[in-house]
């Protein structure tokens, strides 16, 4: 096993003890509550009031996960000294960065994973319940397989948050680092505000500097697709293709850039 | 082979400080010093004197502003030479999550051990440096003296030729640190290079074939510990016969200690050389048994050269 993937184990064990996974639990008992609960108010709406929760649960659930472990993976080390003995092994610092993203990389899947599992089960049971009549007043079946690109895209977008929260952890606090990568999330959502931002002002110096934020900033809009599916619209292919060679690329900018401030960083 | 297991050349370490206007604060001072394969190495000073720096170059987790570190003929981060050492760093912390087991296990690995050779070194080292059943517990349930003990076995997991050991006897109590002390005269017999730093001065007297003292990040003295430029600060004189109450005569009473057989230690200060002393006690019949000068201690020594460094007072 090479270094870095000894490395991200090391981080999923970690986190496994740290009972992050417990988070679970909780996502679980409120997806079936809800669905109880809605099952009494609703008529008809019910699997897709689920479908939109279970997918938004998963969402902020999985970005709590990236950000506050994400922030704590180098920073954390650094403060409470531990990576003084980890470096001092035959460990390259860049490998340590790219070990320690792929652990939580790794926590994610497995959380995302038993999420949709546990969605798709609650959805399932619902199906299973209601008279075929019901069922076909439905947009999309209960159990619609379309449901797993919006799964995919989330997990996607995780990833990228999970790299911007160790790029700001490599070289700030974790507190700054949640703050920050907790802001650009947000932005994230609206980025696409900033390009029709030219079309409102005068100033060109302005424009061009919304121009200059909208492509340095992480577009993350085009990752939620949760409206759409829900609707039994579908997503093409090509669609979720390029929306994941758009997080690659940015990922593999942000690791890059994490690497290199961590290359030259003095530990004091 | 490389000549030297460790080299340092005019190694310098400066630290920004300020915020709106940094300005260097020098860390460490051009320190050159070659420590031989097999030898222990004591690197003494009081705190704030450069010895972490050092051993954080050493380790590549800081860089040097200029000058060079080189451990077993390569330069100080490089893959190869990390693979033949071992580091435990100041007040050691590790993932608080595994137990001492898994730490080594996992460090191992590390080093390319495979799990089973792994498990079995961890075993062995945990059982050299004293940790018992409680290797199964967490590491976050361990004392500060425990996780010491963790920090020296996982330095040693990959059967290092040259250990690097920062305060190694900081946290410990007086067994921890005999064990301690026992550990490195071992690993000086299996004819491993250590090089520790401490501001403990018994210990390093105790155990090291040379000494490097900082001061304010300089080297200002390296030798052999007989070598050392110490001063006479008296001697003790041992005689027999004679009456106690005649040395009290010649104002000795207050220095003496009459052990059994009828021998009396007498701590001559050095304002009372013995040449003055020992026709007084020959006239009154008492016989030398033996006469050793008293050396100032390495701590006095230590405290000497740190006065004559301090600036004078404004």
């Amino acid at each position: 096993m090479s270094v870095i993937a000894r490395i991200a184990v090391q981080v999923f064990k970690e986190s496994v003890r740290d009972k992050v996974l417990y988070n679970l639990v909780l996502f679980a008992v409120l997806l079936i509550a809800a669905s109880y609960l809605i099952g009494q108010l609703t008529a008809g709406q019910d699997v897709k009031i689920i479908k939109d929760l279970g997918l938004a649960a998963t969402q902020i659930f999985g970005l709590f996960i990236a950000v506050f472990i994400g922030i704590g993976l180098v920073s954390k080390e650094v403060e409470r000294r531990s990576i003084y003995g980890l470096l001092a092994k035959p460990v390259r610092r860049h490998e340590l960065i790219l070990g320690k993203y792929a652990g939580l990389v790794l926590t994610l899947a497995v959380n995302v994973s038993v999420m949709a599992v546990a969605l798709y089960a609650v959805l399932g049971y619902m199906s299973w319940v209601e008279t075929e009549e019901f069922r076909q007043s439905w947009d999309a079946s209960a159990t619609d397989p379309a449901m797993l690109t919006a799964i995919l895209l989330i997990f996607v977008q995780l990833m990228l948050v999970t790299a911007i929260a160790l790029f700001f952890s490599t070289f700030s606090s974790p507190i700054l680092s949640a703050v920050l990568t907790f802001g650009l999330f947000v932005v994230g959502h609206f980025n696409a505000d900033l390009r029709n931002f030219e079309g409102v002002v005068d100033s060109p110096v302005a424009a061009s500097l919304a121009r200059a934020l909208y492509y340095a900033l992480p577009n993350l809009a085009p990752f939620d697709v949760k409206a759409q599916v829900v609707h039994g619209h579908a997503v093409p292919f090509g669609y979720v293709a390029a929306t994941s060679a758009y997080a690659a690329a940015y990922i593999c900018a942000l690791l890059l850039a994490a690497m290199l401030i961590f290359s030259r960083r003095d530990f004091k | 082979m490389a000549r030297y297991a460790i080299r340092l050349t005019e190694l310098t370490k400066d630290y920004p400080t300020g915020f709106w206007r940094p300005r260097p604060v020098r860390a460490l001072d051009q320190v050159s010093l070659d420590v031989e394969p097999g030898e222990v190495l004591g690197y003494l000073g009081p705190n704030g004197s450069g010895k972490t720096t050092t051993l954080k170059l050493l380790m590549q987790l800081i860089y040097p502003t200029s000058g060079r570190a080189e451990i077993l003929g390569r330069p100080a981060g490089d893959i190869e030479a990390k693979r033949r050492l071992g580091y435990l760093p100041e007040l050691p912390y590790f993932y608080d999550n595994l137990t001492a087991e898994e730490l080594l296990v996992y460090f191992g690995g590390l080093f390319g051990l495979a799990p089973a050779v792994a498990r079995t070194r961890a075993s062995t080292l945990l059982d050299r440096v004293g940790i018992g059943a409680e290797r199964r517990r967490r590491l976050r349930r361990y004392s500060k003296g425990m996780l010491q003990r963790v920090g020296i076995a996982q330095a040693l997991v990959n059967d290092p030729e040259v250990v690097f050991l920062d305060e190694p006897m900081s946290g410990l109590d007086p067994v921890g640190r005999r064990d301690t002390r026992e550990l490195i005269q071992s690993l000086r017999g299996e004819g491993r290079t250590v090089f520790f730093s401490s501001h403990i001065l018994s210990d390093a007297e105790a155990l090291c074939t040379r000494v490097a003292i900082m001061v304010k990040g300089r080297l200002v003295s390296t030798g052999r510990l007989a070598d050392l430029a110490f001063e006479v600060q008296g001697w003790e004189l041992v005689v027999s016969g004679g009456e106690r109450g005649d040395l009290a005569g010649l104002g000795l009473d207050a220095v003496t200690t009459t052990v059994s057989d009828g021998r009396h230690v007498i701590e001559l200060p050095f304002d009372r050389p013995p040449d003055q002393v020992l026709p007084e006690l020959s006239r009154l019949r008492f016989q030398v048994v033996s006469l050793t000068p008293r050396h100032e201690s390495l701590e006095d020594y230590f405290m000497r050269l740190v006065a004559s460094r301090q600036e004078p007072a404004a």
